[in-house]
């Protein structure tokens, strides 16, 4: 790498001692690129084996890596922690101008540690960190509103992330999020919990630097073929119109889309919630990330009287995409946009993951109708497929715990089953709650072998719907997810969007390399893909996860897929293959995972 | 003919920076440090974005408080600056009323838009476009 870059600058935090120092690690990024890579070193360097992810001692990791701030699409900023959702490793990636804010700020990652006995926020202005009393903003209702209050009194605007933590977030919701910059979410596995934990209210990020580049004629080229290719190609262009809401009536019509807690893979209003209809009626405005031409970010007006006062509306923007709608949608039997929008805004101002959220709400109707909870669990609400006042009541009470059950909910869907019942259809893997392609084996397999137990991990879903009409074979499945899982790593160590993989082909990103003085080959970045991979499932096993303990939710063989019904032995056969190659890898491996 | 940088439509802008990182990529660098244009929020994303630089007035404030002689009128508008006189006083920036002079940190000099239009070819949406000026009477 170019030894003018700042990149291998890593700032470290400490919240107990309120310390703060900056370490050079170009031993990390020339061996694991930065991103996803470099964060899962620096998080086993840095946290204990066993960690409780709520105790100080958990850690928390946010890298960029070397394309961020120098080319479009690098847009993404990598977290690594222990998750308290699975309580094993959670890793999350946000948008918006997150990875612009570090890596600009002058650093390639910034490692959190320790735990503030009093709520605070952290400024990072280029090379100055300052601690601040947030005492005043610890339960603050909305997220909105401490996003307007530290838009107002933080210095770097235009060039600044404002991530912060929502009451989900500081009542340690295992599926709380962190909000970054308004609508872009550090989104699974719970950050926003961890954050909470630590009494740390906000995070606020900013820099201008500039990034020397070795070659300058030969990078401006490399550029230019980037970006045309990124505004010429189709692979784009459906995030580019209608958004990721685009694929809401394709998966209908698949019969791919879960409904009503996946009783169903098809809902007849989809057409209310699709892309389309979303478009028509509520889009007000789209928005982009730091250096990404595509605004993919599309914002909902829902325009709303008030009740009491003739002539007066409010307007709220709402941002959907197509994972949040499933879940607070379809899967909730949500029939018109204006609720859809309504609940995900709910959502939105306690700062939690909508998917986990969604899927929550969605295991707690079904054990309502079956009787396994009553309404003196529910303090009186009535969840029912489509009524989204029933679960508005219930997104507030699962954030202020008030009593025994929503404290169980609050600890994850699967955690509430083990305790009411209702384990069949808890649709978690790992404890982590279903994404929302029911399309075949290939997605269920990629949520339950994943690292992050995530659809981005390997695509599984866009293997099974190439697959339609086609036999799927074990060995042609895991073969499938062992190669897209590893490839990502290397996308999610630059740090990329995954929208862009269609553009950064290995081609590409070797090419890109080049004017970076950074000589790698393809076949390198598929050993280093491999090893990250591997380094990651290391991190897993240690902390207790267990290949034969693997657990399929019953729901999902019961509906049938556009691969019709999936066998359980087909599962079993593939997790069984998937064990074996892992752990001779890992055999060969160990020698130089180690340290 | 003498042409000048124009916002045409700033609601179209999706605050995507890619004319922010264009502008510093005309010297081959990555990053912003070198950056003459600037996109930020008007108070939240859900508002829309603002995009700061310079508009080429015809008769600029900030030559007059250049205390060097540093900053020359530009032919169709805007200011040339003269690095080499630059004293690093800040008056510039503090007299542009758009705040559309920036700073350069690194290097700790003014960074101002020279009109040549190289960020345009960058932006998604058409926000920003390089226009003839019409000579005035
Ligand atoms: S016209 Fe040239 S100098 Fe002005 S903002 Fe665009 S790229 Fe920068
Ligand atoms: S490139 Fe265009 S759309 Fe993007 S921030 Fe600049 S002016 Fe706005």
């Amino acid at each position: 790498m170019y030894n003018r870059d700042p990149l291998s600058r890593v700032l470290y935090i400490d919240l107990t001692s309120k310390k703060h120092w900056v370490e050079d690690r170009k031993d990390l990024f020339e061996e694991y690129i930065g991103g996803t890579g470099v964060a899962i070193k620096l998080l086993r360097e840095e946290i204990p084996r066993g960690a409780d992810p709520l105790g100080p001692e958990n850690v928390i990791v946010m890298a960029t890596g070397p394309f961020n701030g120098v080319y479009p699409m690098a847009s993404k900023t990598v977290a690594m922690f222990k998750s308290p959702l699975t309580n094993n490793l959670g890793e999350s990636h946000a948008g918006g101008r997150s990875s612009v804010a570090v890596r600009l700020a002058g650093y390639g990652a910034i490692v959190i540690k320790g735990a503030s006995e009093i709520p605070i926020w952290i400024s990072v202005h280029g090379d100055k960190v300052s601690f601040h009393d947030a005492r005043a903003l610890w339960g603050v209702r909305s997220t909105h509103t401490v996003g307007r209050v530290l838009r107002e009194i933080e210095t770097g605007h235009g060039f600044r992330t404002i991530m912060r933590i929502g009451r989900a977030g500081e009542r340690m919701v295992r599926y709380a999020c962190v909000v970054v910059d308004t609508f872009r979410h550090f989104g699974r596995l719970g950050l926003g919990a961890v954050f909470g934990s630590k009494k740390l209210k906000a995070l606020v990020i900013s820099g201008k630097r500039g990034i020397p580049i070795a070659d300058k004629a030969s990078y401006r080229k490399v550029y230019d073929k980037i970006y045309d290719a990124i505004m010429g190609t189709p692979a784009t262009k459906k995030y580019h119109e209608l958004g990721t809401a685009e694929n809401v009536l394709p998966l209908n019509e698949l019969g791919a889309l879960p409904t009503k807690n996946l009783q169903k893979a098809q809902f007849e209003y989809a057409l209310e919630l699709s892309g389309e209809k979303l478009a028509e009626v509520y889009l007000g405005r789209r928005v982009s990330c730091a250096h990404c031409p595509v605004a993919c970010i599309h914002l909902g007006a829902l325009r709303e009287p008030y009740k009491a006062e003739a002539y007066f509306y409010k307007t709220t923007f709402v941002s959907y995409d197509y994972e949040p709608i499933y879940a607070m949608g379809t899967m909730l039997g949500i029939k018109s946009g204006a609720h859809l929008l309504k609940l995900l805004d709910a959502v939105e101002v306690y700062g939690l993951d909508a998917m986990s959220t969604g899927v929550a709400l969605a295991w707690m109707t079904e054990a309502f109708e079956r009787g396994m909870i009553t309404e003196k669990e529910t303090m009186g609400v009535r969840p029912s497929w489509g009524e989204y006042v029933s679960y508005l009541k219930a997104i507030e009470l699962i954030v202020e715990q008030p009593n025994e059950f929503y404290s169980a909910l609050a600890k994850g869907t699967e955690y509430a089953a083990s305790v009411y019942g209702g384990r069949d259809f808890a649709l978690t893997f790992c404890g982590n709650e279903m994404p929302g392609y029911h399309t075949g084996p290939g997605a269920h397999l990629g949520y339950a072998l994943g690292a992050r137990h995530s659809h981005l991990d390997s695509a599984g879903y866009s293997y099974d719907q190439k697959m339609v009409g086609k036999e799927i074979s074990v060995e042609g499945v895991v073969d499938y997810l062992i190669q897209e899982e590893r490839w990502r790593q290397v996308l999610t160590s630059l740090v990329l969007c995954l929208f862009a993989r269609g553009v950064y082909t290995p081609q590409v990103v070797v090419e890109a390399f080049k004017p970076l003085k950074w000589e790698v080959g393809e076949n390198d970045l598929k050993e280093i893909g491999k090893k990250i991979h591997l380094l990651k499932i290391k991190y897993k096993l240690d902390e207790g996860f267990d290949y034969s303990k693997l657990r399929f939710p019953k729901r999902i063989f019961e509906t049938p897929t556009p691969h019709g019904n999936i066998s359980p032995e087909f599962m079993s056969t593939a997790v069984e293959l998937y064990r074996a190659r892992i752990s001779e890898e890992l055999k060969q491996l160990e020698p130089t995972l180690s340290g | 003919m003498a042409k000048r940088l124009s916002v045409v439509d700033v609601d179209l802008c999706v605050g995507c920076m890619m004319c922010v990182f264009a502008c510093s990529r005309r010297f081959g660098d990555g990053g912003v440090s070198k950056s003459a244009i600037k996109v930020a929020s008007i108070g939240g994303i859900e508002r829309g974005f603002k995009v700061i630089v310079c508009r080429a007035c015809l008769d600029p404030p900030c030559i007059h408080v250049c205390p060097t002689g540093a900053l020359k009128r530009r032919e169709g508008g805007g200011v040339v600056i003269d690095l080499a006189r630059c004293i690093e006083c800040g008056n510039c920036v503090a007299a542009c009323p758009y705040r559309a002079i920036m700073w350069d940190e690194e290097t700790n000099r003014p960074v101002i838009c020279t009109h040549c239009g190289y960020c345009t070819r960058y932006c998604p949406y058409g926000v920003i476009k390089l226009e003839e000026v019409v000579p005035s009477v």
